[in-house]
């Protein structure tokens, strides 16, 4: 298969990526009997444009001190982060395998330990945008050209630790921060709105300071757009929310609470296959 | 120790452009000078110990070493996932400081009284615990908590505690120092219980009874090595803490001695494992606890006639 990182990023190739993505998670999560492949879907595009090309990373050099930092709050969708590191090139493709496996290298939250790409360890929700802040202030300080983006889930968004640096980063000015939310409308037990209704979504960001664009987070064009304007203003943090649809790929899948948990059986694997596969 | 703490912690900030010193909004009228000297290197984050943290967190995994400050369980139980997952799983230099560990905010109640922290902030993998004993404890432990890399947690008592070494000291993460020497018995003190237990060694001299005094400032890593010392020379052992008695110092020092095998006498002088209803200064605190020179040196007295 010839390499889905392209020279410069086209909406063509953020769908193809994504495709991959999506069929590899899939594949990843299936073969491994774990869940949450709904919100790594909800996401694959998001991830497709930042692995495509958007941040500066070097897969040859993880460690690359002026590197982009990036930071999947939402560590519980890590099948599709580590599919993307994987194709980027930070660790061989056959580590994929083991992922969630006995004795594997990828475990079942984004985890940093042994695996070259991951800059930040997480599972547990809100905590990742107060490390992102903490990374972007102290490139600030040091007039650091990096910047650091942020992927969160909407149910994290109840989280009252993801509102502390959410009123933070505005106060210091911290543009160089990026904030993705995945806004696929479904959390752990319900749909969003059902549960704590996060609406009016964007003009809460906005009301807390944050430079906010709104996109349809499946739109290859619109996500690309939104993530290389960043910073939308100068001396403001930036969030995209990105509008998502919950296991988005598979009809049978798409904003289905189940298969927040639920592990494809054989048939239903196939099926999906099928449906992802026919897609452009 | 508070003042011994900021001092030594302005004269790291000058020599080191890494340190970063976050409060939790805390720290009016003492934190100023530091601010005034090292304003980019200060910053006071908010009411929010969970974001400083996290904060602190994504500083030091740039190459900072970060110190948070507050009192009593804001920036320790408050936070505690945070610096479980944030900053012990990825091994970052943040440096977590409670001043008025203990009941050292006696009158303002239970949410202020740190006397658990020892035993949680111990339980964490990677995280090393100090407590230092007195203000010359406390400038050695600011700096080597600094130099150390990885997660630390540094409690502090408040201010005006009394100096209990005379001279210098050879001070060094997970080393008791020995206050005293002696053959009768050895007290093991942490943090800032180690005043009354030198008054109560002391006193105790005055009687006759010789007994070695420890300063167990690291509760993490735990000198065991100074404890079995001081079993196979002094013959046992008494643990003083301004902490519940649920894994604290008395805890640990358990510990070693079950996995020895030694026989010994043991005892612990702490806080019961419950809250602390009584209302009171520290002083007086201490008193109703049963944590003064005075308790200490009866139960010295108590273990010696027992073991004669």
């Amino acid at each position: 298969m010839p390499s889905l990182i392209e020279e410069k990023l086209t909406p063509a190739g953020v769908a193809a990526f994504a495709k991959h993505l999506r069929l590899t998670a899939l594949r990843m999560v299936h073969e491994a009997r774990s869940a949450h492949i709904g919100g790594s879907f909800s996401m694959a595009e998001l991830l497709a444009a930042l692995y495509g090309g958007i941040l500066r990373v070097d897969p040859a050099k993880p460690a690359w001190s002026d590197r982009d930092r990036f930071i999947l709050s939402k560590g519980h969708a890590c099948a599709a982060f580590y599919a993307a590191l994987a194709e980027r090139g930070f660790f061989p493709k056959e580590w994929l395998e083991t992922f969630y496996r006995d004795g594997g290298k990828l475990a079942g939250h984004a985890t940093h330990t042994g695996v070259p790409g991951v800059e930040f360890s997480t599972g547990s929700l809100g905590h990742g945008l107060s490390v992102a802040t903490g990374m972007a202030l102290a490139g600030k300080r040091d007039g650091a050209p990096w910047r650091v983006f942020a992927l969160l889930s909407d149910g994290e968004c109840d989280e009252g630790s993801t509102w502390e640096p959410a009123l933070f980063a505005p106060q210091h000015r911290l543009d160089n921060l990026i904030a993705i939310v995945d806004y696929n409308k479904i959390q752990s037990l319900g749909h969003t709105k059902d549960v704590i209704d996060l609406d009016p979504f964007a003009d809460k960001w906005e009301a807390f300071g944050w430079a906010v664009r709104e996109i349809d987070g499946h739109d290859p064009e619109q996500v690309i757009e939104a993530l290389s304007a960043v910073p939308f203003e100068p001396g403001r943090p930036s969030c995209v929310i990105a509008h998502t649809v919950k296991g988005k790929g598979v009809s049978f899948m798409e904003d289905d609470l189940l298969w927040h948990y639920r592990n494809p059986s054989v048939e239903e694997y196939a099926a999906a296959v099928k449906e992802l596969e026919a897609k452009p | 120790m508070r003042t011994a703490f900021l001092k030594t912690l302005e004269e790291l900030a000058a020599e080191d452009g890494r340190i970063n010193f976050l409060t939790g909004d805390l720290g009016f009228t003492v934190v100023e000078p530091f601010v005034k000297r090292f304003p980019k290197q200060f910053l006071n984050v908010g009411v929010a110990e969970q974001n400083m943290t996290g904060l602190a967190s994504g500083m030091a995994l740039t190459g900072k070493v970060v110190f948070t400050y507050s009192i009593a369980n804001f920036p320790t139980l408050r936070c505690l996932e945070q610096i479980r997952n944030d900053a012990c799983y990825h091994k970052a230099n943040v440096k977590v400081v409670s001043v008025g560990g203990g009941l050292a905010y006696g009158a303002l109640g239970s949410s202020h009284q740190a006397t658990e922290d020892l035993a949680v902030m111990r339980a964490l993998p990677g995280m090393t615990v100090v407590a230092p004993g007195d203000p010359v404890e406390t400038a050695h432990a600011t700096r080597a908590v600094a130099a150390h890399d990885g997660p630390c947690y540094l409690r502090l008592g408040k201010a005006g505690e009394p100096v209990v070494h005379d001279g210098p000291i050879d001070f060094r993460l997970g080393r008791a120092l020995t206050v005293r020497e002696g053959s009768d018995l050895t007290v093991i003190s942490i943090g800032g219980m180690l005043k009354p237990c030198a008054d109560a060694v002391a006193a105790l001299a005055q009687e006759g009874i010789k007994v070695r005094l420890l300063s167990m400032h690291t509760l993490k890593p735990f000198d065991a090595e100074a404890v079995l010392k001081a079993v196979a020379e002094t013959g046992g052992i008494l643990t003083v803490e301004e902490h519940s008695a649920v894994g604290g110092l008395g805890s640990a020092t358990a510990e070693v001695l079950a996995r020895s095998g030694l026989r010994t006498h043991f005892r612990s002088v702490s806080l019961p494992d419950g809250f602390c209803r009584e209302i009171g200064s520290h002083e007086h605190l201490r008193r109703f606890n049963g944590l003064t020179a005075h308790d200490i040196a009866k139960a010295v007295r108590d273990m010696c006639r027992r073991a004669n």
